[in-house]
């Protein structure tokens, strides 16, 4: 009987009130996306809200079981839940069914069941217990190795099945890793690479490595190098570039500029190493790892974009990059009736079931992937800048929450929780709106599908139950 | 760990960008950029135009000449094609693929957005099949249109057609849609703006299939097609098709006139053609067909467009200028000895009793009389020149309407000509006489004039002076008055009392006895007036023509007859007039002119032209 009192005193209400309100909302959106005269009752089950209704239904149910269950549970079988959630999605990919080109859902009966979705609650539970064991260091190779094969595993997985949007979740757990000590410089790789990913795919290469030869130069300054050398340099790989360019035509060979400035660079190495070690600049060779890394990593790009990534994940990456834009199929399209449909819902909306660019079926996946276009349509500015901030409030509620944790497991754990709610809400909400690629990932508590609800209610509801213990140690 | 704690604040502060970014992205998007708003109708409405039934033409007894037909175009908007079943499309429409293909290509290239025509005249079969399976060829939708229909296929000059409208009518006048059909003659061309009514609109939700949803505000932004007014013509279709029989397998024109009023009655140019070859897809093919490849040429129009001399029906005209000028009395005499003749030159007549007054003289068309009446207007003293009283006699000939455009609402009227002084003095250079221009005074020479101009003079003479401007519709929808300038009257130059002689004259051309050149226009128990006339023509048969008016009081009918090639005005021409002026007053032929008109509806000028031109060279 105390246990109980304590759980719902110590039970954070506010995040379960505004869960609570975003399925809401989101059931309410889910009737408007797909709202037909024929069928008006929102509790008719032949129809998608009145399925969501019982998904809903249910996702409660397992809500109350997780705070029932006591919190150390979690932690100590976290390695097991983990285990069983790679042996579902080995075998998904061996008895799964197709859907739209992904073979990543179970059927039973008439349920269909998406493991991957569930994939990033065991995952999360596995990482976290694994930094918040004593002897995890950030900085150790083993550390590192493991954590990553815990992250990359599911992630791979996932990709055989061909549904990389979900596997790319995965690399959100980068800024956890960050809260727990990683490098900065990691994130700024990260975020470096990010950048040379988009330019290359931009840029002519040339000019790509104009830039990094620019930021290197930028950065030897930084590192202290003096403006006089720093000249001395650019002038030389000048110099360079116009020697191996007059040999280049004295034989008639036909090389390209991108070459030739590279092999002039190159020619340029040696004395460029020898003024380092009299100068005792040791800063400069990570100025070197940065131009050589950049370099061999917008080739791997450009390798990869050509050769790995379907057609369609390059058109719709092409397409955010604006490369390419077709308004009238594919990724283009369904980006441009997306936009369309928020667009059109001005400041205050067309008001509830009177959106039609949803409703009509020219926005694709309206009630899963593409439900905020409902709430932009529907309910204008205003509509979606309030289901933003709940989403927001949510997801800085649960930084807070984490923070608050005395035990690493749970604190690392609501990082995870968090960090999966923004990614799903930025990758989500940004397609929608043309700032990110077309990836299939549900918005959280919103999108029309039982698997997507519940997993995101037992990620959540964990971590409240963990939340509800924080007074505990747990390891 | 929690010497790390700081990097919530990191954490946090990415969050709360990426979500501040999406709010201004959106406040972009919804707020600022107003063009989703409009991709947003153009997404899912579809305004569907409303096409009004054309106003339907009557005849002057409420007869229905032309009314509307359904037919169905197959329209396509290029941006809401998506990939569908081609054999299957192709299979309904009765069409090969690259018909379809080259189909859409024109489409594309006409708008993207717009609506344009895919497929014309879709009967109403393929369009109950097509209708069904619409829904699988998203982009195409069927439109409406009408078409029109003659239960009579009579009066197709008069009427006009329509033709689609070209791409520079579209550019000119707002109202049209390429696929759209426009008058382009006839009532159809003068009446357009009456006839075609108002455009309506209708505009649904559809869906990414183009499926209807629903209407647009429940139809309060509809706006209804107002119908064309409908026409009432001054036409007796049964008197016109008269005359359309009586005039087969000859070429001419007759024009009846009412003139009291100026209606016209009928208006016959023969040969003719079937209104309905002009309408729908079939219209192109027959149009050039007439054009290029018929010799008699259907499709002009001889009542207005023909240019013929009047010939001896010229002398009522003369006649009239010379009582006027007082330069003779109705008992002035002159000689005829076979002709009339003034030193080396000789104008030819036919044999006579002579000297003859005015009523005789118009009774037998003498050429020697009216040629001395010619001379005695233009060299009268008065006028100080032949010149002077040229231009004085021009005058009072112009103000019977000829020598312009009368202002007939049909288009494509010829004005035929006067010639002017300055004429004369350029082929004569300067100082000619009298004799130069005596050709005139019987009809010939320089003349030119259209039928309807000779029936609006046969209106001047039955009104004793003066004509309302012919036309062809009587009233506009329900009631409406017509054009003011056809309400006003037109005086002549010549006072009503001058008249009385001429009108004797022409009452002896019928039943004058000995002499009268037009006793088979008569008609029992009704005063027939009228006048023959035998134009002069250089390389085939003369044209035989025939003026009339009847009854002698109170007029009811003016009607000029002209048979080309029909030798003298009395073969021909004065007994299709008297049996038009029969069927129009009596609205049938009696028993004893039966034979006539069977003389007249088997005569054949066309196929026989030869054999009868060899039998009467004159």
């Amino acid at each position: 009987m105390t246990r109980r009192v304590s759980l719902v005193k110590n039970l954070d209400w506010w995040t379960v009130f505004i869960y609570v309100l975003l399925v809401f909302l989101g059931w309410v959106n889910i009737y408007a996306a797909v709202y037909n005269e024929e069928h008006q009752s929102i509790f008719d089950i032949s129809q998608r809200y009145g399925k969501q209704l019982m998904w809903i239904g249910a996702a409660f149910f397992l809500a109350a079981i997780i705070l029932i269950i006591e919190g150390k549970f979690f932690s100590a079988f976290a390695y097991p839940t983990y285990l069983i959630m790679l042996v579902l999605l080995i075998a998904v990919l061996i008895f799964g069914r197709e859907v739209n080109g992904a073979r990543s859902w179970f059927q039973l009966g008439s349920i269909r069941l998406q493991p991957a979705e569930f994939a990033k609650f065991a995952t999360c539970l596995a990482i976290s217990r694994y930094i918040s064991q004593y002897n995890f260091k950030i900085h150790k190779f083993k550390s590192l190795v493991i954590s990553s094969l815990i992250l990359f595993t599911p992630a791979v997985l996932i990709i055989l099945q061909r549904d990389a949007g979900s596997a790319l979740v995965y690399s959100v757990f980068l800024l956890v890793l960050y809260r727990e000590g990683l490098s900065g410089i990691v994130l700024f790789v990260g975020f470096l690479s990010a950048v040379l990913f988009i330019i290359t795919l931009l840029l002519v290469k040339l000019y790509v490595l104009l830039i990094i030869l620019g930021f290197s130069f930028v950065f030897l300054k930084l590192i202290g190098m003096r403006f006089k050398q720093i000249l001395i340099g650019v002038l030389s790989v000048f110099i360079g570039f116009y020697l191996v360019w007059g040999i280049v035509r004295l034989l008639q060979v036909e090389v390209s500029v991108y070459w030739i400035l590279l092999i002039s660079i190159a020619l340029n190495m040696l004395p460029f190493l020898y003024c380092i070690y009299k100068e005792r600049l040791k800063n400069a060779i990570w100025v070197i790892i940065f131009a050589v890394g950049s370099l061999f990593f917008t080739f791997s790009v450009s390798y990869l974009f050509e050769n790995v990534l379907e057609l369609h994940q390059r058109q719709r990456i092409n397409e955010v990059l604006g490369i390419e834009s077709n308004p009238h199929r594919g990724a283009g399209y369904h980006v441009a009736q997306s936009k369309i449909a928020i667009g059109s819902g001005g400041f205050a909306g067309k008001g509830f079931l009177n959106g039609t660019q949803t409703k009509f079926k020219f926005v694709p996946e309206q009630s899963t992937d593409f439900i905020f276009c409902t709430v932009g349509e529907e309910w204008g500015f205003i509509g979606s800048t309030v289901v933003l901030f709940f989403l927001l409030i949510l997801i800085i509620r649960l930084l807070f929450l984490a923070e608050r944790q005395r035990s690493p497991f749970s604190r690392i754990y609501g990082y995870g929780v968090a960090c999966i709610l923004f990614f799903h809400l930025a990758i989500n909400v940004g397609m929608t709106i043309g700032l990110a690629p077309v990836i299939g990932i549900p918005l959280p508590f919103f999108s029309y599908g039982g698997s997507s609800l519940w997993a995101f209610t037992i990620l959540l509801f964990v971590f409240l139950r963990l939340d509800a213990n924080r007074l505990e140690l747990l390891r | 760990m929690n010497n790390f704690s700081n990097r919530k604040y990191i954490i946090g502060g990415i969050f709360i960008l990426v979500v501040f970014i999406f709010i201004i992205r959106l406040f972009n998007l919804q707020i600022i950029d107003d063009t989703y708003k409009q991709s947003a109708e153009n997404n899912s409405q579809r305004q569907v135009t409303q096409y009004p039934a054309r106003g339907l033409i009557y005849d002057r007894n409420g007869k229905l000449l032309v009314y509307n037909q359904a037919a169905y175009d197959l329209m396509l908007i290029p941006r809401q094609l998506s990939a569908f079943d081609t054999v299957d499309f192709c299979n309904l429409l009765g069409i090969e693929k690259p018909q379809l293909v080259k189909g859409i290509k024109k489409a594309k290239r006409y708008s993207y957005r717009k609506a344009s025509i895919f497929l014309k005249q879709l009967s109403s079969e393929r369009y109950a099949v097509l209708q069904e399976k619409l829904y699988k060829f998203p982009g195409f939708f069927v439109q409406t249109r009408t078409l029109r229909k003659y239960p009579l296929k009579s009066a197709a000059h008069a009427l006009g057609y329509l033709r689609e409208v070209t791409n520079q009518e579209i550019k000119s006048d707002s109202y049209f849609r390429q696929g759209d059909y426009i008058g382009k003659s006839g009532i159809e061309r003068t009446y357009e703006k009456d006839l075609r009514g108002k455009k309506g609109v209708k505009i649904f939700w559809v869906d990414v299939y183009n499926r209807i949803k629903g209407s647009y505000k429940d139809g309060k932004a509809d706006k209804k097609a107002v119908s064309g007014k409908n026409l009432k013509t001054s036409l007796d279709i049964d008197l016109q098709q008269y005359g359309e029989l009586l005039m087969q397998n000859k070429k001419g024109g007759i024009v009846a006139i009412e003139p009291q009023t100026g209606e016209i009655l009928a208006k016959i140019s023969s040969p003719g053609y079937d209104p309905e070859m002009f309408v729908g897809r079939a219209m192109s093919k027959n149009y050039q067909m007439m054009v290029q490849n018929d010799s008699l040429k259907p499709l002009f129009d001889r009542t207005m467009l023909a240019l013929y001399p009047p010939g001896s029906i010229f002398k009522l005209v003369n006649g009239l200028i010379a009582l006027q000028e007082n330069v003779i009395s109705p008992s002035t005499r002159f000689e005829c000895q076979n002709g009339y003749h003034a030193g080396n030159f000789t104008m030819r007549c036919h044999a006579h009793a002579s000297p003859l007054d005015l009523r005789h003289a118009v009774q037998q068309s003498c050429n020697a009389y009216f040629a001395n009446v010619f001379r005695y207007v233009l060299e009268s003293p008065k006028f100080g020149s032949v010149q002077d009283g040229y231009i004085a006699w021009r005058n009072h000939v112009m103000s019977f309407g000829f020598g312009r455009k009368l202002g007939i609402d049909l288009q494509n009227e010829k004005s035929g000509s006067i010639p002017t002084n300055e004429y004369y003095q350029k082929k004569y250079r300067k100082k000619w006489r009298a004799l130069n221009v005596i050709s005139v005074a019987i009809g010939q020479g320089e003349l030119q004039i259209t039928p309807m101009q000779m029936a609006n003079m046969v209106a001047v003479i039955a009104n004793r002076g003066y004509y309302y401007i012919p036309h062809i519709v009587k009233s506009v929808g329900d009631g409406e008055a017509i054009d003011e300038k056809y309400l006003k009257k037109h005086n002549t130059s010549i006072d009503s009392a001058k008249f009385a002689s001429i009108i004797d004259g022409m009452e002896m051309v019928i039943t004058g006895g000995e002499g009268s050149t037009g006793t088979l226009a008569a008609i029992k128990d009704i005063r027939v007036c009228g006048k023959t006339g035998t134009v002069q023509n250089s390389a085939e048969a003369d044209h035989s023509v025939f003026v009339a008016f009847a009854p002698r009081e109170n007029p009811k009918i003016a009607i000029v007859v002209y048979v080309e090639n029909g030798v003298w005005g009395s073969r021909y021409g004065a007994p299709i007039s008297g049996l038009m002026i029969e069927k129009y007053l009596n609205g049938e032929i009696a028993e004893n002119k039966k034979w006539l008109e069977k003389r007249m509806l088997e005569a054949d000028l066309i196929n026989q032209t030869k054999s009868t031109s060899t039998n009467s060279a004159n």
